[in-house]
């Protein structure tokens, strides 16, 4: 128990930490975004110097107050969820275009990751329980490779290779918008996979690499506990022994990344989604970059983090929960 | 991931390291056991020749390129050919010298970073490791916390609000990056502070300092190389990716901004292949170079990973024979 409440303790202290860095960074950053957004804006139109206080003081950044007290301003706005507004699409709060942006992360990449997770441990057992065969000698050095590549130019390959070469998928975007309209119906599900399926064919192939080469170091030292010789002795099927007696232990260091790779699926896939034009948070971020859109920026960080953060509580309460072997260490 | 998996405290290279030598021997010792592990894998060969000949490419390239990286001429667009060997851009300036100029700047870059990322995590673990009390638990919160933020969505952040240029993509990648190296460090450095020879240097008087870089530090630079590799692959990644958003400085040629550049021009819809396949090859197979070495490392250091070929059981079977046959010498004797 004493555990379970130290890493609670923990967590709290890094959302704080987090929330606390996002208050500082544009604070510390030489520059001024609101000078940034009001020149931006002027190339619209008048801004108005009242204008110009409002928009400060939207962003919390009303130079009047001394620091702590925008700093406590900041807190109490983040209680209400009150994220601010974004400046592309002004006055829209940041909030709602979160809202809408982050079920496409959430769809694209729940699936992919669990696509993911489920082959590459699925790979790493048999290459284990294989270890020396040719398989595994193709596959462990093949993957390898496969996770230095980077994977914006996987992605970018693939895009060049099937929508451009091949026109078999569309180019971007998570739907055809010209022709369809967003709803339960047959043509837009199906227009959604197939927007869907070429980005998340390049996250499961990138992400296959760690989870096979994990799961094969962890199968291989648990291949040579006793319990498994003794199953072997036994006479057990093999496919018994391998995935009832060893790759059922060996899988617990997967278990607690697979928690921690659903939680990062909340922060979009941001290479995916750049490349492929892909609506979700990911895309969102890097627009708010490039159009200096601080409000949102920020606010797309801290719900990144906290689902991290979130994923990562959990995994580490599974964790405890999976592996008694923790728990008593801990907690004597 | 990967990276976060590959260290245990135990994977450092074997260094059998006499405390009582002097420092420069010790350092050639070490230097040799580096030589000798480069050497005795087959993996850590081909990926250290690839590694030495980017770093050659980016040394001496810059002097032999065709054409001036940034000069622009008004042969716009054009595929691979005889004069301009992987094309021209949209506005004609020929991609190969960029590329040969790039790899200067991202593998030095990298390579750079990566010094900076371990140099800052063998401070903060050995530091954390060696002091223990108030200073330790500061230093091991502040890595936790540092651990389990999202790196790459923070870089964004951070590069998105201060200047864009290498020095800020440099900055945004240590301060993201070196905390699993120093919590991998950190333990180590505990299990090696009650060893007889740290006690004994505590008792001869020599400072802390000197004690943690010149007694411990030493013992450690196995694991401290591993990190350093494996680092430098994700800041190599990390690097491109930032640049690739857009967050760097496009004016100065690397691989990461050519693929920015390229996509700002469209050269995937335009089919352009020559501008956006060779800079992102380049960071694969120097990236697969890397990793190579460190697939190499982790396999002398936990021989269970290794895939073993019929031809070297026979031969190892022969040594395992001898050495028991030495060790079977070595206990009679005394009895």
């Amino acid at each position: 128990m004493r555990h379970v409440i130290r890493r609670i303790l923990f967590y709290i202290c890094a959302v704080w930490v987090a929330i606390t860095l996002d208050f500082f960074i544009p604070r510390l950053a030489p520059g001024d975004p609101v000078a940034a957004i009001v020149g931006k804006m002027s190339l619209k139109g008048y801004v108005s110097p009242e204008m110009k206080q409002t928009l400060a003081a939207t962003f919390g950044l009303d130079t009047h107050d001394p620091l702590w007290v925008q700093y406590f301003k900041y807190l109490g706005n983040l209680f209400h969820g009150n994220l601010g507004n974004s400046i592309q699409y002004f006055p829209t709060p940041v909030a709602q275009i979160i809202g809408q942006d982050i079920w496409w992360s959430i769809m694209l990449g729940g699936v992919a990751v669990i696509l993911g997770f489920i082959i590459g441990c699925f790979l790493g057992i048999i290459v284990a329980w294989k270890r020396g065969s040719a398989v595994d000698a193709v596959l462990s050095p093949a993957m390898n490779f496969l996770s230095a590549i980077p994977y914006f130019w996987l992605a970018l390959l693939s895009l060049y290779l099937f929508s451009y070469l091949l026109n078999w998928f569309p180019l971007s975007g998570g739907y055809d918008s010209a022709n369809i309209d967003p709803g339960w119906t047959f043509d837009f599900i199906s227009s959604v996979i197939q927007h869907a399926f070429l980005p998340a064919l390049t996250l499961v192939v990138a992400s296959l690499a760690g989870w096979m080469l994990t799961m094969r170091n962890s199968m291989i030292t648990t291949l040579s506990e006793d319990y498994v010789l003794m199953a072997k002795a036994k006479g057990l099927s093999d496919r018994r022994v391998m995935f009832w007696y060893a790759a059922r232990n060996a899988v617990l260091p997967n278990i607690t990344g697979f928690a921690i790779a659903i939680g990062a699926i909340v922060g979009g896939q941001l290479l995916t989604e750049m490349v492929f034009s892909y609506p979700g948070i990911g895309y969102a971020l890097l627009q708010a970059v490039n159009q200096q859109d601080y409000a949102m920026l920020q606010s797309i960080f801290l719900i990144i983090t906290l689902a991290v953060l979130g994923a990562n509580f959990l995994a580490d309460m599974l964790y405890v929960f999976l592996d008694p072997r923790v728990r008593q260490e801990r907690s004597a | 991931m990967k990276i976060q998996e590959v260290n245990s405290p135990a994977s450092a290279v074997p260094v059998a390291l006499l405390p009582d030598d002097p420092l420069h021997t010790r350092f050639l010792n070490v230097l040799l056991a580096i030589w000798r592990a480069m050497t005795s894998s087959r993996r850590v060969a081909v990926g250290s020749a690839i590694v030495g000949f980017f770093i050659l490419i980016g040394l001496i390239g810059p002097f032999f390129m065709p054409y001036n990286p940034n000069a622009t001429s008004h042969l716009f667009i054009t595929p691979p050919s005889p004069t301009h060997w992987l094309g021209t851009t949209v506005v004609g300036e020929d991609i190969f010298s960029q590329l040969i100029y790039g790899t200067r700047t991202s593998v030095f870059w990298g390579l750079g970073t990566g010094i900076m990322v371990t140099l800052l995590s063998v401070v903060v673990g050995l530091i954390g490791g060696y002091f223990g009390g108030w200073i330790d638990d500061v230093l091991t919160l502040l890595t936790n916390v540092s651990l389990v933020l999202p790196a790459l969505p923070l870089a964004i952040v951070l590069a998105a609000y201060f200047p864009r240029g290498p020095l800020t993509i440099s900055f945004v990648i240590v301060f993201t990056n070196w905390a699993w190296q120093a919590r991998v460090l950190r333990s180590q450095t505990l299990s090696m502070r009650s060893r007889e020879f740290v006690t004994a240097a505590r008792m001869s008087g020599e400072s802390s300092l000197r004690i943690i870089f010149h007694e411990i530090f030493p013992n450690e630079i196995g694991l401290v190389v591993a990190g350093f590799v494996s680092t430098t692959i994700y800041v190599v990644l990390t690097w491109a990716a930032l640049e690739f958003l857009g967050l760097g400085d496009g004016t100065i040629p690397s691989w990461g901004s050519l693929l920015y550049w390229a996509q700002q021009a469209g050269a995937l819809g335009g089919g352009l292949w020559w501008w956006f396949i060779p800079p992102g090859a380049c960071i694969a197979i120097l990236g697969a170079g890397l990793s190579l070495i460190n697939f190499g490392i982790d396999e002398i250091a936990d021989p269970r990973l290794r895939i073993e070929r019929p031809a070297n059981v026979e031969k190892h079977k022969k040594a395992v024979k001898l050495e028991k046959a030495e060790r079977n010498g070595d206990t009679l004797l005394p009895l």
